[in-house]
């Protein structure tokens, strides 16, 4: 019974708190997505389907596909960057990897808008990058580094390959590295026993960076501002148009509404997979 | 056996490109020229004009920054280590639906938690501005100071407890005598990931920031999108930069110093 209680008094402060501040307001975000909006930029009494209809519109589902394109293509980017990463950090020992690591993360723990702007700085057109190519003769005077899908990309892969970096390393450093070795006796050649070996050996690793990389790719809305032109605009850049722009509050809600349902797959496996590892621990 | 050196090289480049742009900045904030196409000379007038009269508002979103991001980690270090301490010592059906709870907002994009919270609010008829801007940032930080607490729970020996008790110490003597000190390290980790977290955070605060709230991302972020003053923008980053590095390497040291005690 004290038991029971003392559990009660652990848990309750957090998950009360998660009911009330994320709970609620995504259930809050469902039922207005079902309002009409109010002139006052505001949300409205009675109940519409306007805003469900609005994502007929052909602009939408083009953005929604190009969401899910570019957080796929740098999904695939960050993995196949990060897969080496690991592979190089696991078999490393003691010091080295220490400080090798660190190298890795700490850009990470830098400020994101600050990241950002460092590449908009660095590709801006007046910038020293673009000005040294043209004089190289390597680019045309009039190719743009930025404002474009390139540059998107490459700024969503710079600020998501940690997330790929850390979960595949932590699976290759529990990697028994001599099996690698087995495979090669055995004949395999080098790239077979990555294949066949190495990568179904850090299978659950990859599985966790592939959500951590996707999930958040998809709610990008920052990089596709600062970096991208108009043609490269997310879901995120519509939600944001939507809520502080022209203020049409169930709109937004319509449009996040259908990107929580696109992130829920991949989380739900995540989920029970992550599940599954805490019943039943390797 | 001879192996590829495919992966040393990939390795050498990804640091590279992670390093370019901060060091860029850094170089370009000493930079004399106005725009950054060229090096015309050493200078710290970009420093110095941060401390002109006409960027007080700069200022005032730092300080209003840093205001939220130490209370939103000191209840988020309230918050996660109770949290951390049910999820590790309670194995039941609460606590599996608790684990779901923690780990959601951490994978659920950021901007599907600032645009909820806004209509929450909207809902509610609050005011936005520091006070939305601080709960926000409390339901993000406490799941990061959970993982990080729980972390340094795993590592714990829990017959030191049933010790402390057996020699006559009452519960809460156990807890803040032996629990507690066993558990600051990892406390103190998770406020400062929360810390930086907070001073970080860009699309949520954006969403549910209120006229007159500007925290010193909004603040950078519109310089940055209006190309205004990006010398001064290099001049900030790099001090954010500094500050960062520092927190980060005494965040380290404490994680340390557990490995090396645990073994």
């Amino acid at each position: 019974m004290i038991r029971r209680k003392n559990e009660a008094i652990l848990t309750a402060p957090t998950l009360l708190w998660l009911i009330l501040f994320f709970v609620v307001p995504s259930i809050a975000m469902v039922v207005i997505s079902f309002r009409p909006a109010s002139i006052y930029g505001g949300v409205g009494e009675g109940w519409t389907l306007d805003a469900w209809r609005a994502l007929g519109n052909p602009n939408y589902p083009i953005i929604l596909w190009r969401t899910i394109w570019l957080s796929l293509v740098t999904t695939v980017i960050c993995l196949a960057l990060a897969l080496p990463i690991a592979f190089v950090l696991g078999r490393m020992q003691g010091k080295w990897r220490a400080i090798l690591l660190m190298i890795v993360i700490v850009p990470f723990w830098t400020n994101f808008v600050i990241r950002v702007a460092a590449w908009r700085i660095l590709l801006h057109p007046e910038g020293m990058l673009r000005q040294g190519l043209i004089s190289l003769g390597i680019i045309s005077p009039d190719t743009l580094l930025l404002y474009n899908e390139g540059a998107v990309l490459m700024v969503m892969v710079y600020t998501y390959l940690p997330f790929a970096i850390l979960p595949l390393y932590a699976a290759a450093e529990r990697f028994d590295y001599s099996l690698l070795e087995a495979a090669r006796d055995l004949g395999a050649s080098g790239f077979t026993a990555v294949t066949r070996v190495f990568i179904p050996g850090i299978s659950r690793g990859l599985l966790t960076a592939l959500a951590l990389v996707f999930i958040p790719a998809l709610g990008s809305y920052v990089i596709p501002d600062l970096v991208g032109g108009p043609g490269d605009e997310m879901i995120g850049n519509k939600i944001a148009q939507r809520t502080l722009g022209d203020r049409n509050l169930p709109q937004a809600a319509t449009l996040s509404v259908a990107l929580l349902v696109i992130t829920l797959i991949p989380m739900i496996v995540v989920y029970y997979l992550n599940r599954r590892e805490r019943t039943h621990p390797a | 056996m001879k192996s590829s050196r495919l992966p040393a090289i990939i390795f050498a480049l990804v640091i590279v490109f992670l390093y370019v742009p901060i060091l860029f900045l850094v170089v370009n904030s000493f930079n004399e020229a106005r725009f950054s196409s060229t090096w015309t000379g050493f200078t710290l007038k970009w420093y110095a004009a941060l401390f002109d009269p006409r960027n007080r508002d700069l200022w005032e979103a730092t300080q209003r920054t840093l205001l939220i991001a130490v209370a939103s980690s000191a209840a988020s270090m309230v918050l996660g280590t109770l949290s951390a301490c049910a999820l590790h010592w309670y194995r039941t059906r609460l606590q599996n639906f608790n684990y779901g709870m923690i780990y959601l907002p951490i994978i659920i994009p950021d901007l599907l938690m600032g645009i909820s919270l806004l209509l929450f609010f909207v809902a509610l008829g609050a005011t936005l501005g520091a006070m939305t801007i601080l709960i926000a940032h409390i339901t993000f930080c406490a799941s990061f100071v959970t993982v990080v607490v729980l972390g340094r729970l795993q590592g714990f020996d829990e017959s030191v407890i049933a010790a402390a008790r057996d020699l006559g110490a009452t519960r809460w003597v156990a807890i803040r005598r032996v629990i507690l000190p066993l558990l600051a390290p990892g406390i103190v980790a998770g406020g400062l990931l929360s810390f930086t977290l907070s001073v970080d955070d860009y699309v949520i605060t954006f969403f549910v920031t209120g006229p007159g709230s500007t925290t010193l991302p909004l603040k950078i972020y519109s310089m940055v999108k209006h190309s205004a003053e990006l010398p001064l923008i290099n001049a900030i980053s790099t001090i954010f930069l500094v500050i960062t590095f520092l927190i980060v390497w005494w965040s380290q040291k404490l994680t340390q110093d557990q490995t090396t005690k645990s073994h």
